[in-house]
């Protein structure tokens, strides 16, 4: 059996599975059914300034985008922090982290940018006895406009200047939540390591509008008749994740900074993902305000059967293993050859493959072969793109075969050049570096 | 009364019984399950269902429409290609047409339910009334069409659109056909066969005269005197018979009188079926029989098919429905005798049959399936009275690809032609594409003029 026990900046869970700042986070009643569940930890959802807590709308704070079968492929939502009052929430993390000493709890916290707010709060976060806090410079609505969130998370300086008080204020480990909402994000990572962090966990949500009630010509969620942009999560973000959790974990300016991965992760093979490309744990929302907290016990089971079946004893066997895979564009290998070949087995005769080749790509499947309705590719037009591959929709019936070196590409009736040789040594890139020099 | 009581009799069933077994076959599916059906949908290119339809119409492009909530355009996708789309979303045997050329069929063995998906289509756009199309500038000419069947509708519709005049000469009271008189009742439940016609015919430019009968109240010179071209949609009116003794004994009926009279009573339970029924024949209209014969309460149906099973006209699907409903169907038994008491039906004797040298021979052996009613559904036959010279082919009439019969200005489509299967779906192709025809003559006859001005 796998060894699925996390140590993630010395916060120690059962398993790797922790539950984001979040509606599922917002009080001990679901934490505490979280825990039952079996969630190795939690991010409880963002504490505010002590005072009046903020307000939430009263109307829907919800938007969706849905397969056909209504199964929900991307949440959009316009919830601002907790609106609860602080006291309420310190006295319940405090209860909890005493029922459940074995799961990680983490406070995620989201003060005004000014010094004396986070030298007040961190002392009262301490004292529950939370195992790390985590500073959401993420929310991309309502919190922004005040200032704090992504309004923080988009200026690496700020950035910066809150992780080091906060080092400076506490001795709980310090995870910077980063805003996917800029354009690279590397900067901002490198601002909070700058500023001492111990860890940074992304994605937040993304700047988005959901989709507009055409009857009433507003966005949605409306709200009397209006919408805002709200932030976008669930499986459909998932790509962009994994993309920004590569480019931190491969910038040599952060590599080895502990990632915690989030956005859009609902099974555990996403989970396994996100922890190849480098995150040494990964947090769930929006799968859970899916289909409950039942989920986890899939993803414990699931994850760690493909560890089982693949010789993986711990978590360390598998993180980041697939980081020095992920390259730039310009050290791809120019010389590999790949063919898409159809197993005529396998293949129902939709023609989507045809279609698409022939009215989006180059013109390489066939229709008819001798007047008979048949699907093959003819190598010769080949270029190996993989659209037919990707529009298929028999599972393994369209597959990519690389061509041995040596064997001829009867596309451009070259053999197959059996060395490794990228753009950047390509005679047709202006700015090639001569190799041999 | 019960099923048990011997005889033919009415009211063999409470009045729930009836209304659940005369409920439909295959109920229109709600907007989700439409979604999720439409969602299975591959959008083939080039899709096999559609060459399979034999009114072409553009499947994947009309099950896309259902699936981004379009149920509108996807209406008009149906009806541009057959305007009986509703009808036909009913009845078609989609088994045997797109549904069995679907390549979901390939890797799953079910393949997308395009017929309950074209119905859910339709009847959005014929429940809200939705006019697709508005009449062509009038052309003047004016068009006979012979039957308000499938064929005659279908033809009848696309001249109308075109500009034509049209006046249809039916011989029943009601239209529609066998759309009215024929289909099952648990295909085409409550009134929907006539609410179609009123669909169809809402578009204008079409007068039905009913009660007209060709032969009888006109003659075929009559209106080609009258009118600029003629459409013969006049469908099967005669029967085959058993050619065997007894056959004119009170309790032998045609299926076909039997199933319009259960299609046009209010009340099912005004419909007498005997306690033993059996069919004589391997059709569609003979399982429909049987089938009927069961919901309404008879104790015991047996189908009895001179052929074997592989032989039957009825599909697998069709079949297995009547099996399901308790029918059986027995194979390789001819009728040889009727056999009266008290001058009425009691029984049939049957015998059975082989293939010798691939001809259908008696072996002799014989044996009696008691009955009080039986129901004869060997093929229907077409009634040429009044035909004058047109030519015969096969015992219907000769037409050409476009339904161009032997004798100019007269087109001829449905089951009165012989071309094609007997469908519903395969007689609105024919109605349509001699309407295209007729155009295009008629089209051809005023172009000199308006070539020299
Ligand atoms: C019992 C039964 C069940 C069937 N079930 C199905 C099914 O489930 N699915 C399917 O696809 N097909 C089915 N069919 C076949 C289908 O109904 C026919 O193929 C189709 O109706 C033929 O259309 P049509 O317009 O050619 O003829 P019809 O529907 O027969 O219409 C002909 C019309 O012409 C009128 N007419 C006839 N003679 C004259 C005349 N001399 N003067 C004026 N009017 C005249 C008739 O009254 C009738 O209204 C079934 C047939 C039967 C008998
Ligand atoms: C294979 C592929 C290649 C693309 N190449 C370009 C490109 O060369 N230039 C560009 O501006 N956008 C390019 N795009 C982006 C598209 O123009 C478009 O902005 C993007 O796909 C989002 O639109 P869509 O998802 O609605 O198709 C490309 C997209 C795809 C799928
Ligand atoms: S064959 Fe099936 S999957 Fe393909 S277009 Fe037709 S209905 Fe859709």
């Amino acid at each position: 059996m796998a060894d699925l026990r996390n140590d993630f900046v010395g916060i120690k869970s059962p398993n790797p599975f922790w539950l984001a700042s979040a509606p599922p986070t917002d009080k001990a009643y679901n934490v505490e059914r979280a825990f039952k569940a079996g969630w190795g930890g939690v991010v409880w959802k963002t504490l505010g300034e002590e005072g009046p807590p903020v307000v939430n709308v009263n109307g829907p704070r919800y938007g969706a985008i849905w397969g056909a079968d209504r199964r929900l492929l991307g949440l959009n939502n316009i919830e601002l922090i907790t609106d609860r009052d602080l006291y309420v929430n310190l006295r319940e993390m405090k209860q909890v982290k005493m029922n459940w000493p074995d799961r990680a709890l983490v406070a995620s916290i989201m003060v005004p940018c000014e010094e004396e707010s986070w030298k007040a709060i961190l002392p009262l976060v301490e004292e529950t006895g939370a195992d790390g806090i985590e500073l959401n410079f993420g929310c991309p609505h309502g919190m922004s406009e005040r200032g704090m969130g992504a309004a923080v998370g988009q200026v690496p300086e700020y950035i910066e200047m809150v992780v080091r008080w906060c080092k400076q204020y506490t001795r709980m480990p310090v995870i910077t939540k980063l805003t996917p909402n800029i354009t690279d994000i590397r900067k901002p990572a490198r601002a909070a390591k700058a500023g001492g962090t111990d860890a940074v966990s992304l994605i937040n949500t993304i700047n988005s509008i959901v989709s507009v009630d055409l009857d009433n010509f507003a966005p949605n969620p409306t709200v009397g008749g209006k919408g805002t942009h709200g932030g976008y999560c669930g499986p459909a973000v998932k790509p962009i994740a994994l993309n920004m959790v590569a480019e931190i974990a491969r910038d040599p300016e952060t590599y080895g900074l502990p990632i915690s991965g989030i956005g859009g992760i609902t099974t555990w093979r996403d989970a396994a993902e996100f922890m190849a490309l480098g995150a040494g744990n990964v947090q769930v929302c929006t799968a859970a305000m899916t289909y409950g907290f039942k989920i986890v016990q899939e993803m414990i089971t699931g994850l760690s059967n493909w560890m089982d079946a693949k010789g993986h004893r711990t978590l360390d066997d598998i993180v980041a293993r697939a980081v020095p895979n992920v390259t730039d564009w310009q050290y791809l290998n120019l010389n590999y050859i790949a063919k898409a070949r159809i197993d005529q087995d396998a293949c129902i005769k939709c023609g989507r493959c045809h279609i698409a080749c022939e009215d989006t790509s180059h013109q390489a499947i066939t229709q008819f072969v001798d007047g008979v309705r048949h699907f093959e590719v003819m190598e010769d037009e080949c270029v190996g793109c993989n659209l037919c591959v990707n529009v298929c929709p028999v599972e393994n019936c369209i597959t990519m075969v690389g061509l041995e070196a040596g064997t001829l590409d009867q596309r451009t009736g070259k053999p197959v050049d059996p060395t490794y040789a990228n753009w950047t040594t390509h005679p047709n890139n202006p700015m090639a570096r001569q190799a041999a020099e | 009364m019960g099923t048990t009581q011997s005889g033919i009799h009415g009211g063999r069933l409470s009045p729930s019984d009836y209304e659940r077994n005369f409920s439909d076959l295959h109920p229109r599916l709600d907007d989700h399950e439409a979604l999720v059906a439409a969602d299975r949908c591959y959008f083939c290119h080039d899709a096999p269902c559609m060459t399979a339809c034999p009114t072409t119409i553009d499947i994947p492009m009309f099950i896309r429409q259902i699936s981004t909530g379009n149920p509108i355009g996807s209406a008009k996708t149906i009806f541009d290609q057959n305007i009986l789309g509703g009808m036909c979303a009913r009845v078609c045997p989609t088994e045997t047409l797109c549904e069995e050329a679907c390549v979901r069929n390939t890797a799953e063995h079910r393949p997308v339910e395009i017929g309950r998906l074209q119905r859910y289509a339709t009847d959005v756009a014929i429940a809200g009334n939705h006019q697709f199309y508005a009449r062509a500038e009038r052309t003047g000419k004016a068009v006979a069409v012979v039957g308000a069947g499938p064929a005659g509708l279908a033809c009848a519709h696309r001249l109308a659109v075109m500009g034509h005049d049209v006046v249809i000469l039916e011989a029943r009271e009601k239209s529609g056909g066998l759309n009215e008189y024929g289909i099952a009742t648990y295909k085409a439940v409550d009134d929907f066969a006539q609410r179609e016609v009123d669909y169809v015919l809402s578009v204008g430019g079409i007068e039905v005269k009913h009660g007209v009968k060709l032969g009888r109240d006109f003659t075929l010179a009559d209106l080609t005197a009258n009118f600029d071209a003629v459409f013969l949609g006049m469908g099967l009116a005669g029967v085959n018979g058993l050619g065997v003794e007894g056959e004119h004994l009170p309790g032998v009926v045609d299926a076909v009188d039997f199933i319009a009279r259960l299609r046009q009573a209010k009340d099912k339970a005004e419909v007498p079926v005997g306690r033993r029924v059996v069919v004589i024949g391997g059709g569609m209209t003979a399982i429909d029989a049987a089938v009927q014969a069961k919901l309404l309460g008879a104790e015991e149906v047996t189908i009895c098919y001179r052929r074997g099973k592989e032989h039957m006209n009825a599909s697998p699907f069709e079949q297995d429905l009547a099996a399901s409903k308790g029918v059986m169907i027995r194979h390789w038994l001819q009728p040889k005798r009727v056999i009266a008491r008290d001058g009425h039906v009691a029984g049939i004797e049957v015998e059975y049959t082989e293939l010798v040298d691939g001809r259908l021979a008696g072996t002799g052996e014989t044996g009696v399936l008691a009955a009080d009613q039986i129901f004869k559904a060997i093929g229907q036959t077409f009634e040429a009275s009044g035909l004058g010279a047109l030519s015969i082919t096969g015992g219907r009439i000769a037409v050409d690809a476009e339904g161009r019969t032997s004798v100019p200005g007269i087109w001829a489509g449905g089951d009165c032609v012989k071309a094609g299967e007997d469908l519903t779906v395969t007689s609105v192709a024919q109605g349509r594409d001699a309407a295209e025809s007729i155009h295009r003559a008629l089209a051809a006859a005023v172009q000199p003029a308006a070539a020299v001005a």
